[in-house]
């Protein structure tokens, strides 16, 4: 058992005495509110920094994780081949991806499968990126829209025919053959024209 | 609550309901309910860059009695659902709910036992709101969302459903009864 230490109550200093305010006189009293809104008529010369967001809608960073966009190869065959990787990175579980076999008859990507079902929960994904990331033919990129608040937690599940991209000149909605090679490897490498066209490896 | 909720909606008064909702729509006093870094953004929001002002909004109410919307910001643990229902009840009729960011929409990426799986459970929401969080130009695209339905509302401007019971999700599990007990 030790001993308390002794404490002296008068171990701090004594309280500083205010000095009483210096009095201004008429003239102080007078500007003294003038003083004060000095701060309000200095701010109204400066520069706005308010965006009109509705009107005007400034532009986000280039590489702003908007919403998703499944990509397309240039002769409008999807870019997707159903592997599911994008929804096993997904940290929320928001990507929902069922991959089914392309056929001669109905192909809808190049090689041997393609994504049949495929549907982002825009009330799961937290947009960080990484089905990006995983994705191994570019098919899933990110837009910078961003405008997606809705009413209805059904119509924020979002299905392949709103995240694919539009079609745009020369490409042809799927299924359709393969236009730009003889088989897959020629898309992947190098294109139609590229050193392996024709070789029928 | 009054009298505008025996009114019918007819033809003699959709005139009065539409300046209602104008009026509804333009002086809409939020109540904070920012419970994480959702919150964050909607600081920014009420901040000068994005003013919140401009669209009659500037005053985050900090008492439910005088607010008209309720945006909940953020992740609503099990323990704070009551709470949340409490302050849902004291707010007038008729008030509208946000759910801001996915996990106030959906539970988000923490589907487990600790979240609420979406507020709805709890509350009515009229706007849901994805992002985590939502840059604050979200937050006033879906406020505008939001506006334009309170133009299209009836006179009484009543939600689909106020308690629980009729609500289409499931139920929440409310562990704490300290709090309900006063309003069940």
């Amino acid at each position: 058992m030790t001993e308390p230490r002794d404490r002296t109550p008068d171990a701090s200093p004594p309280p500083q005495q205010q000095p009483p305010p210096r009095p201004r006189g008429v003239l102080g009293d007078l500007l003294a509110p003038v003083a004060g809104f000095g701060v309000t008529f200095r701010t109204m010369f400066k520069k706005v920094v308010t965006e009109e967001y509705p009107e005007e809608k400034l532009p986000t960073a280039p590489r702003y994780h908007g919403r998703h966009v499944l990509n397309r190869h240039p002769d409008g065959l999807e870019k997707c081949i159903g592997c599911e990787l994008c929804a096993w990175a997904c940290p929320a579980d928001a990507i929902y991806v069922e991959g089914a076999d392309n056929t001669e008859e109905e192909r809808f990507s190049p090689g041997e499968r393609y994504g049949a079902i495929y549907q982002i929960n825009y009330l799961r994904c937290i947009f960080c990126g990484l089905c990006i990331e995983a994705c191994p033919t570019r098919a899933l990129t990110m837009t910078n829209e961003y405008e997606l608040a809705d009413d209805s937690r059904e119509d924020l599940i979002y299905t392949k025919e709103q995240l694919l991209s539009p079609l745009l000149a020369g490409m042809e909605a799927p299924p359709h053959p393969m236009r730009l090679g003889d088989s897959d490897q020629d898309y992947y490498l190098g294109g139609a024209s590229g050193p392996t066209a024709g070789d029928g490896a | 609550m009054g009298l505008e909720e025996k009114l019918p909606d007819g033809i003699l008064l959709t005139t009065l309901a539409k300046m209602l909702n104008v009026a509804r729509k333009n002086s809409l006093w939020p109540a904070q309910f920012g419970l994480a870094c959702c919150a964050i953004e909607m600081m920014a929001v009420g901040g000068p860059r994005f003013d919140i002002a401009r669209f009659g909004m500037e005053r985050f109410s900090a008492t439910p009695r005088q607010a008209d919307l309720m945006i909940v910001a953020g992740r609503v643990s099990q323990k704070m659902a009551p709470v949340l229902r409490q302050i849902y009840d004291q707010m007038p009729e008729p008030k509208w709910v946000l759910a801001m960011g996915v996990c106030a929409s959906s539970g988000g990426m923490f589907n487990n036992y600790a979240i609420v799986q979406g507020v709805d459970h709890v509350v009515p929401v009229d706007m849901y709101l994805p992002g985590c969080p939502p840059r604050p130009e979200m937050l006033l695209d879906a406020i505008l969302k939001l506006h334009d339905k309170i133009k299209a509302a009836p006179i009484s401007g009543k939600t689909a459903w106020t308690t629980v019971d009729d609500s289409p999700y499931e139920k929440p599990i409310v562990r704490d009864t300290r709090v309900s007990r006063g309003t069940a």
